[in-house]
Formats: C-alpha cells, structure tokens, sequence
C-alpha cells in the first residue's frame, strides 16, 4: 500500500514540478509583451504577443478565412506582413507561390506576433462579423443535403453579395477537440438580412458534416463568421452558363434569387449535374424561377439513373450536357461551382467551346 | 560495464550499434525528413542534443529518484514526460533567443519529443547500467550515429531523385527503406570493433 502510495506521490511531484518549470518559462521566456499590429497602414491593434497572427486578429474581431484552425493543414488564411514577421517558415512553403513569396504573402496561422508588425488585409475582410445565432430550420432536400436556416440574433442583419461564403464553427464533439471551421456558400437571397440558409452535404467521418446531419437540432446555437469569397455576379449582359453538382446549388441560387429580384434579363442556362432522381433537388423552386426571370432555363441531367427512375430529362455527365447545349461560349460566362474534379472538366469543355479564362468564375470545394 | 570508457562508448555508438541502423528506432522521423540535407541536418543536430541531454537528465532522474524508491517500474512514463517537458522548454529557450537557430533547429523539436530513438537511448542506459559518464558518451553518440544515418540518407536520396528512376511502386518510403537496409548492411561491416552487448 505504502509503496503504491510513494509511486503516485513520485509520479503527482515530477509532473507537478515540470509543470510549474513549463509555466515559469512561459510566463518569462515566451512573454512578449504587448505588441501593435497595424492593419492597411492605418488602423492599429494592441494585441498580447507571442500567439499566432491568426489568433491575435480574431481576438481583435477581424477574421481571416481559415479551415483548419491554424495548424497550417489548409492553406487559406494568406495574409501580407510588411514588416515584423521573420524569415518564412518551412510550414508555410508548400501553400506559398514564388509570386506570394516575393510579396511578403505568409500564413497568418504560422506567423506569430513577437514584436510590432505591419499587415495588409483585403478591406473586405474588415467587414468581416462574427454572429451569433439560431437554427430555425432543418430540411431534408435530398437523402444527403440538408438546408440550414440560421435566423442572426447576434448582430442582427448580415450584408453580404450573392455567391459568398460563410464560415460555420463547430463546437467540440465526439469528432473534435477544438472548435473547428468549415466553409459554406449561402443559398438564400441577399435581401434576406436577417437570416442565412446553407446547403450541406452528408459526408462520411466529414467533421462539419457529421455535426450538421447528426446533432443539430432547430433551436441550438450556431456560431459563424462572414461573409467571404469573390465568386458574385459580374456586371455586364453576357449570355451566362451556371453549373453546378450537388450542394454546389448554393451559391447559385442566392445569385438566381437576386436577379430574379431586379428581374435581370440575362440570358441564363442552368446546368445541373446529379447521379440519379435522389440527388436532385428544389425542382420546383427552379421551375418557378424560370417563369419568373426573363431568360432563364433549368437543366437538371442524371449521370447513373437508377431502374425506376422515370426520366425524361438530359442524362450524361454534366459536361457531356453542356457540351450539347452549347456550340459557341465566346460571347457568354460561366459560373461553376462543385468539385475541383468537376470545375476541372468543365473549365476544359467551355475552354474548348471558345470561352475566354477571365470570364470563368468558380466556387471549387476542398 | 564499468570496463567501457567513454569514448569507447561514443565510438560504438555511433558505429557498431547504431541505434537507428542496428536498432532500427526512429524510423518515422529518419523517413519523413530524409529527403534534403538541410532538413535532415537540422534534425540531426536537434536529435544529437536532446539525445545527448535527455539521457543525462534521465539517469539523474532513475539514479537518484526512482532507484532508491524502487520504482524503477516507472522508468517508462518518467522518461516520457521528462524528454516532452525537456524539449517544450529547449523550444521555448531557443525560439526566445535566436530566430536563425529556431528555424533550423527548434522547428524540429516537436517532432523530436515523440521519437522513439530518445526514449531508446534512455531506456538502453538503464538496461546497460551505465555510470555517469557512460551515459553521456553513450547519448551523445547515439544522437550523432542517428544524425550520420539520416544525413547519409538524405544524400542518398537527393541523388535518387536526380539520377535515377525508381519504379512507381517502391517511390518514397519503399525505397528509403530498402536504402536503409543496405545501409544497415553496410555498418555490419564494423562489427567486432568494439561491442556493446
């Protein structure tokens, strides 16, 4: 008994005393003190130092797009540091181009605050919220997609541009430890201010996705950030090509539903790719568009149907459908939105087709 | 034991029991970072001076902690914890102190702290019964026999990379193993210098 009670007492005083040792060194060695952070030249943020940037910048309510959560695994969360930021880290190469490299483009994840520093930001990101708010709707739209309505409670209204994104927080559970960031387009209209409705797809062991299908539940809390991304609607009256494949409708739509408000008389052809009946989704609302807008026509195709799928429609991949609709792509543009794989294909078809590179805008998924 | 001075130590444990190579430890870090000089360089040195320095702090720990307790059972998670605390704080001091030195050394001490060669090492000098100064001998020339191997390694395999064409199946951590057991092969050679066991 005694001896047992000596072990526990050794093992309780080592670990206690390197723990104490750690945590001297932390509050002397790793103390930086305050440091200044000066965004775009002007405006100036006093932030405890020896954090990552990454972390200092939320602390300060302006948030950079990152996936990950800062362990330098996404890529995402580019910033430029001006000056204060050290030599670039081996963790930081794989995501940085020669092109960013001699910009001064570091991973804000990777660059911790040691001493002043100077940082230049997209302006964009400054109107950047976070918000706080409330699940008050969860819908089926197909056995893997389910649309999220969060209602804002805090602040109330989001202004955002059809096409951008949002950044959901999900709390720890059983897939993890720490709060973790996905990235999801909105699909609700830009007039909808008070609310924001997303398209998520069921995807196995998927952290974000798991959470969504089975544990939220209408009334729990959500947390997210936004809005993001520079996919939107360009401002010309090019004829324009829309695809997209499973919850790649998102971003779409919120654009569809916004030019169905000033009733923009764009030429628009909608090609949508699914694998069978079970995939597709909001045919209806899709119909209803097409009486509405001016010049707007819903393509839905099926890759593999399954026996007893009564359909009529375009069957093919989604690039085979295009590339029968369309002859001549050089005076259109194209939205696309859906996997690289997709993205990759379809850029490659309308490319051939005669479409120029700038006027292919897309939302790929990673 | 008592008979092995300390060079003698140091001698053959950087060569006839090279601790990667004849005790095969370290294998995941000697893999992963083995395909440039500098990057294996680095590793090298940092694993050289944890080695060097956990060893010693783990004999003092078992000799004068866990011995007279009789609780030499518990040499396992001690060493664990005092090689994690130890290389959290040699990051801390080194980050702190020069920014040259931590990237090309500090950055690899987290991926040090879970080597299995470090515990290795300090598991060998208990097993061996070291004294003191064989224990030194014995860390520091296990951290330079694992640095030598990577080093030898990554030049083995920047020139792989040049020169050669490595069938698809075997690229990456095939063929290094492959390498590594040539190379294993090779330090047989210094066998019966001098032996440890």
């Amino acid at each position: 008994m005694t001896a047992l009670l000596i072990a526990i007492g050794v093992i309780c005083a080592i670990n206690v005393v390197l723990t104490l040792l750690l945590l001297l060194a932390e509050a002397t060695i790793a103390n930086y003190g305050s440091c200044t952070v000066t965004v775009n030249g002007e405006k100036r943020l006093t932030v405890e130092g020896g954090r990552s940037l990454l972390a200092s910048l939320k602390q300060e309510q302006i948030f950079i797009p990152s996936a990950c959560g800062g362990r330098g695994s996404c890529g995402l969360c580019k910033v430029v540091v001006l000056d204060g930021a050290g030599p670039l880290l081996p963790t930081e190469l794989p995501w940085l181009s020669p092109e960013e490299q001699r910009t001064q483009v570091r991973l804000a994840c990777q660059v911790k605050v040691k001493r002043d520093l100077q940082i230049r930001i997209p302006e964009e990101l400054l109107s950047v919220r976070q918000y706080r708010t409330v699940v008050s709707g969860l819908v089926d739209l197909t056995h893997d997609i389910k649309q999220v309505t969060l209602k804002l409670i805090e602040p109330q209204e989001i202004t955002f541009t059809a096409g951008q994104y949002i950044q959901f927080e999900v709390p720890p559970y059983a897939l993890t430890d720490e709060p973790v960031y996905r990235a999801y387009s909105v699909s609700s209209s830009s007039a909808q201010k008070d609310s924001v409705e997303l398209e998520i797809r069921y995807v196995p062991n998927g952290i974000c996705t798991t959470y969504v299908h089975q544990h939220l539940k209408v009334g729990d809390t959500v947390v997210i950030n936004g809005p993001y991304g520079e996919f939107r609607l360009s401002d010309t009256d090019r004829e324009m090509i829309c695809i997209a494949g499973g919850s790649g409708m998102a971003p779409i739509k919120s654009i569809l539903l916004d030019m169905e408000r000033v009733r923009n008389p764009r030429k628009c052809r909608y090609f949508f790719g699914a694998r069978a009946r079970r995939d597709l989704f909001l045919l209806d609302e899709m119909r209803k568009l097409e009486q509405t807008l001016p010049d707007f026509r819903f393509i839905p195709s099926l890759s593999r149907p399954e026996e007893g799928d009564a359909w009529e429609g375009e069957r093919g991949l989604v690039t085979e459908v295009v590339s029968r609709h369309v002859d001549d792509a050089s005076h259109a543009e194209a939205y696309l939105c859906g996997s690289p794989l997709m993205i990759d294909a379809c850029v490659k078809i309308l490319r051939e087709k005669g479409m120029l590179e700038e006027h292919i805008f897309y939302d790929k998924f990673s | 034991m008592e008979s092995l001075g300390f060079f003698a130590i140091f001698f053959s444990a950087v060569f006839t029991n090279n601790i990667l190579l004849t005790n095969y430890l370290g294998m995941c870090s000697f893999l992963g970072c083995s395909r440039e000089l500098k990057t294996s360089f680095g590793l090298g040195a940092a694993v050289i001076f944890v080695m060097a320095a956990t060893s010693v702090l783990n004999w003092l720990v078992y000799t004068y902690v866990l011995v007279p307790l009789n609780l030499d059972y518990l040499r396992f998670i001690v060493f664990i914890v005092v090689i994690a605390a130890f290389t959290q704080l040699v990051e801390m001091i080194i980050e702190r102190v020069s920014e040259a030195l931590y990237l090309s050394l500090g950055l690899f001490l987290p991926l040090i702290a879970v080597n299995c060669a470090i515990l290795g090492a300090s598991l060998f000098m208990v097993i061996r019964q070291y004294t003191f100064w064989q224990t030194f001998g014995y860390g520091l020339g296990a951290g330079v026999g694992w640095g030598l191997a990577i080093l030898a390694m990554a030049g083995i395999r920047q020139r792989l990379a040049q020169r050669s064409r490595v069938p698809a199946g075997l690229e990456g951590p095939g063929i290094a193993l492959i390498i590594a057991g040539t190379m294993a092969l090779a330090f047989m050679g210094f066998n019966g210098m001098v032996s440890l066991n």
